[in-house]
Formats: C-alpha cells, sequence, structure tokens
C-alpha cells in the first residue's frame, strides 16, 4: 500500500487510474444514490450487462468498444426503460432476458473478430491500470453532463423516485424523467466499467450508496457522502492491489463491500445501544418524578 | 351549489370483468364525502378515475367542469401511507415542497415563495418543527400529516384521500378528523375508507361502492334504516347494512 503512493508521484499510469477513479466516484456516488433510494438495482443490472453487446459489436468492427459500450448501454436504457413503464407483468423475465442476450451477444461478436484477441476478461472485470488519457477526458465529460442534469431537474428526479404517482398528478413528466434517469444509469454504468468491469459494476453502483443512506438525512447529503466513499474506495483499493498485483476492480468492491456489512453492524448495534439508554432515560426520569412527588 | 365532481353512468372494466359498473356521483363544493366499500369494491378505482390517472370503459366525467386531466391543478391527492418508502431518505421539507412542483419553475430549485407556500401547509397539520427532519424517523400519524400537507401545499379546492388512517391508531385517527373537518371550512374532501369507523362522525355524505355505488345522507345512516343493500356484512360501528 506504502508502495502505491510512493511510486504515484513518478507513474503517470497510475496518476491517470487515479484520476479516472476519482471522477467514477462522482457519477457513481450521483447515480448510484437514485438507484439505492428507487431500488432498481436490478434494472441497472439489466443496462450494465446488456453493455457487453454493443463493446463485442463495436470490437467486431474495429470502433472504439468504449463508444460502443455507451450506444449499447442507452439503447437498454430506452428498451428497458419502455418496458417497465408499459408492461406491468413480466418485467423482471424481460429485464433478465435482455441482460442475458447482451452478453452473449458481446461474447459472440468477440469470439468472431479476426486478429488479435482481447481479453475478455478486462471487459467484464475491467482494468483501471489501462485507462487511457482519452478515457479520462470522456468520463469527465459524461461526468458534466451527469451533474448538470441533476442540478437542472433534481426536484423532479426526487419527485418521480419518491411516489411517481404523485409527481404524474403535479403534471411531471415522468416518463420522460424515469427514461432520462435509465439514461444517467447507462452512462454511469459506462464509466465504471472502466474502474471494475461489467460484472462488478452493480456493487460499485449501490454500496457506497446504501453505506451513504443509513446516516444522510436527504438526496443531496446522500450523494456527497457516496461520492466520498466511492473515492475512499477506489483509492484504498487501488493501493492494496499495487503491490501484491492483484486485480484491482475485485479489491475496491471486496473493500467497499466489507465497509457495507460493517455499517450493517454498526447501525444495528446504534439502535440497540440507543434504544436501551432511552429505556434507561426513561426509567431514571420516572424515578425523580416519583421523587418529586 | 357549484358542482365539483359530476360522474354520469361511468363504468369501468378489465377485459370483462366490471370493476365500476353504471355509477352516477355528484360532489357538491363544501361536501365531506365518504366512499365506504370493501376490499376490490372499485372505490381505488373511482377515484383514480376523478385524478384522471384512469379512464372510463364508458360515461362522462366531470371535474370543476373539465375533463379529470385538465382540472389536476385544482385537486390533490393523498396516497395511502404504505405506499411511501420508510428508507427513503427525504426530509418533510423536501415531501410537502413536491405539492408545489406544479406550480413551480420547470428547472432549478423551488421559488422562495414556494418554500413559503409549503411551511403554511406544514404549520397547518402542526409539524411545521419537524420539517428538517427525516421523513422515515416520523410516527406513522406524523408521516400521514406530512402527506396532507403536501397535498395542501398545492393549494387545492378539492382533496381526495385514500384510505388515510390504515395504519395509524385510533386516538390518531381521531386528531386527523378533526385536522380534516377544520380543512373541510375550505376545501372540498373525498375520503376513501373501507369502514366507516370514525368516518360517519365528520362526513356529510356517505357514498358505497360495491361495484355500483348508492349515496346516502349522513342523517339516513345514523338513523339506522337504510334503503338499498349494498354489502353482506354489517360495517364497523355504525350499524350500516347495504346489499347489492
Amino acid at each position: 500500500m506504502v508502495e502505491f503512493f510512493q511510486v504515484l508521484s513518478s507513474q503517470s499510469f497510475l496518476q491517470t487510474a487515479l484520476t479516472a477513479g476519482l471522477l467514477a466516484s462522482l457519477a457513481c456516488g450521483v447515480i448510484g444514490t437514485y438507484v439505492v433510494a428507487k431500488r432498481i438495482s436490478f434494472i441497472s443490472g439489466g443496462i450494465a450487462h446488456a453493455v457487453l453487446g454493443g463493446m463485442g459489436l463495436a470490437y467486431f468492427w474495429n470502433l472504439n468498444p468504449l463508444h460502443g459500450a455507451l450506444a449499447a448501454a442507452l439503447c437498454a436504457a430506452l428498451i428497458i426503460g419502455v418496458i417497465s413503464l408499459r408492461a406491468e407483468q413480466h418485467e423482471d423475465t424481460i429485464i433478465g432476458a435482455l441482460w442475458a442476450i447482451g452478453m452473449a451477444a458481446g461474447i459472440l461478436f468477440i469470439s468472431r473478430t479476426p486478429g488479435y484477441k482481447v481479453d475478455l476478461m478486462s471487459y467484464l472485470f475491467g482494468n483501471i491500470i489501462m485507462v487511457t488519457r482519452e478515457d479520462v477526458y470522456l468520463i469527465a465529460g459524461l461526468d458534466v453532463v451527469i451533474l448538470v442534469l441533476v442540478l437542472l431537474f433534481y426536484k423532479q428526479f426526487l419527485a418521480v423516485c419518491f411516489d411517481e404517482e404523485f409527481a404524474r398528478l403535479q403534471g411531471v413528466p415522468v416518463d420522460f424523467i424515469y427514461i432520462l434517469l435509465l439514461g444517467l444509469i447507462a452512462v454511469t454504468v459506462v464509466i465504471l466499467i472502466q474502474v471494475v468491469g461489467i460484472i462488478l459494476v452493480i456493487a460499485l453502483l449501490t454500496l457506497p450508496a446504501a453505506i451513504a443512506q443509513q446516516y444522510a438525512r436527504n438526496l443531496a447529503q446522500m450523494m456527497i457522502l457516496a461520492t466520498v466513499l466511492g473515492a475512499v474506495f477506489v483509492i484504498s483499493g487501488l493501493a492494496v492491489s499495487y503491490g501484491p498485483d492483484l486485480p484491482a476492480g475485485a479489491t475496491i468492491i471486496i473493500i467497499s463491500g466489507t465497509f457495507y456489512i460493517l455499517s450493517m453492524i454498526f447501525k444495528a448495534l446504534h439502535v440497540r445501544v440507543s434504544s436501551r439508554l432511552n429505556h434507561v432515560n426513561l426509567k431514571s426520569n420516572h424515578n425523580n418524578n416519583a421523587a418529586d412527588l | 351549489m357549484n358542482e365539483v365532481v359530476e360522474i354520469e353512468n361511468v363504468s369501468f372494466r378489465y377485459e370483462d370483468h366490471f370493476v365500476l359498473e353504471n355509477v352516477f356521483l355528484t360532489v357538491n363544493e363544501g361536501d365531506f364525502l365518504g366512499v365506504i366499500g370493501p376490499n376490490g369494491s372499485g372505490k381505488t378505482t373511482m377515484l383514480k378515475i376523478i385524478l384522471g390517472l384512469l379512464h372510463p370503459s364508458s360515461g362522462q366525467i366531470r371535474v370543476f367542469g373539465r375533463s379529470p386531466r385538465h382540472a389536476r391543478h385544482l385537486l390533490s391527492y393523498v396516497p395511502q401511507n404504505a405506499q411511501i418508502d420508510r428508507l427513503f431518505p427525504v426530509s418533510v421539507q423536501d415531501v410537502v415542497l413536491m405539492g408545489r412542483l406544479g406550480a413551480s419553475k420547470a428547472v432549478g430549485r423551488y421559488r422562495s415563495s414556494d418554500v413559503k407556500v409549503a411551511h403554511k401547509a406544514l404549520a397547518e397539520v402542526d409539524l411545521d418543527d419537524l420539517s428538517d427532519h427525516r421523513l422515515g424517523t416520523l410516527s406513522g400519524g406524523q408521516r400521514q400529516r406530512v402527506l396532507i400537507a403536501r397535498a395542501l401545499a398545492s393549494q387545492p379546492r378539492l382533496l381526495l384521500l385514500d384510505e388515510p388512517t390504515s395504519s395509524v391508531d385510533s386516538r390518531v385517527e381521531l386528531g386527523f378528523y378533526e385536522l380534516l373537518k377544520k380543512l373541510n371550512e375550505t376545501v372540498t374532501i373525498l375520503l376513501v375508507s373501507h369502514d366507516l369507523g370514525f368516518v360517519s362522525t365528520y362526513v356529510n355524505r356517505v357514498a358505497c361502492v360495491n361495484r355500483r355505488l348508492v349515496v346516502h345522507r349522513i342523517t339516513e345512516i345514523t338513523g339506522g334504516e337504510i334503503k338499498g343493500d349494498l354489502y353482506d356484512e354489517p360495517m364497523h360501528r355504525i350499524e350500516h347494512v347495504c346489499r347489492i
């Protein structure tokens, strides 16, 4: 871990990786908050896994896989959005099917691509060390898009996540806002795939936000806390994995998951202790009152 | 007297199954109407038709003389408490501000005038001091009053409530009806409930729904003798037997 910080100043690829990680934490904290609060991690998982189809196709046509990922993620968000707004039944089945078809198509495209075989593992599990300077610019640009839209439509996103029906009665274009939200999730997924890969993306999207939810009083607080937590997990994951040459993505997720579980235990103990304290206080108040009499 | 809601021969069906059949109902300005019926009787469907969230299969509905969609800014809605996610991280004030969405600007933050209206609505339900608290930390009765404040924040002329007291104890329920009685001085109220309970003391008319609909003046019900029969089981607390 110390080794990582020693070589950080001299190794530009580590600086690039760290920058990408920090920029990704921002998208992860802001959009992860919506995913957790609205409980749509399964929908987000569907979008994430369908992305492999787009990446594979872009790879097959010799285009930048990241652009393919972005196009596929946005298409998947639109399809899943329309399905979940229209069909009330079988929504989970349809999303599950899209999830699997996307992955299968991606694997077929990659296997049919002539020449050098891309390392499939780096799509599935991410490779933050391989992130290029151009990727960082793309991530920064997508971060800006996310932040601007969230700032503009903060109250509509909140209303649609909290109570769709009431938002509709207030004249909010609920379908549009919902599909826009899924589009932002798609963009975030593409950013996070650089860091932890397709398979682990949902964990990074939801774990920091889920921890933050236990302590935040409102969505904005939850976003800030989730962003800070995401940054801490990404940096510490990078640092821990660097020395023994562990996969960075998996290390980041293990750290996030451990903190999530510890936070749940802490919260449960805290609730028990404070309810016991309240009980004691009530008792002593009762005794004081009795003494007054 | 001005008609707030006019339902004329409305039916609603899913494929072959009738949820509502040939329903007639008029709600006048200043009414406090209780809509009573067992689970699955179609009362929530009727509420959603008035709100314009569902469209009748046949028949006419006018709300303030317009189609329900175009009357939305004149009415507001209090959903069942159970529909609200307790874990959702949102402050009381942010929930009430949602009642200003229709009136506020399309992008960016709420106007300061919207915040003022929201606080006034919170004061009306006696929760102004809790406006910064997280919704999930409030009691069931307090959360219900937050939802009322949210509905009041849109300054409606008709307030619709769906089973508002289903998850609170009877002491809270009584206080709640006292609040509605006070609000009824300025707002027309339509309240859906699965039993008469305390409702009978506060409403001026009762509509019994069970696919079809029969309206009683409240004096008919407390008088003990009802014509029309709508239900198989006697109603809670008040001996009101309706059979269709």
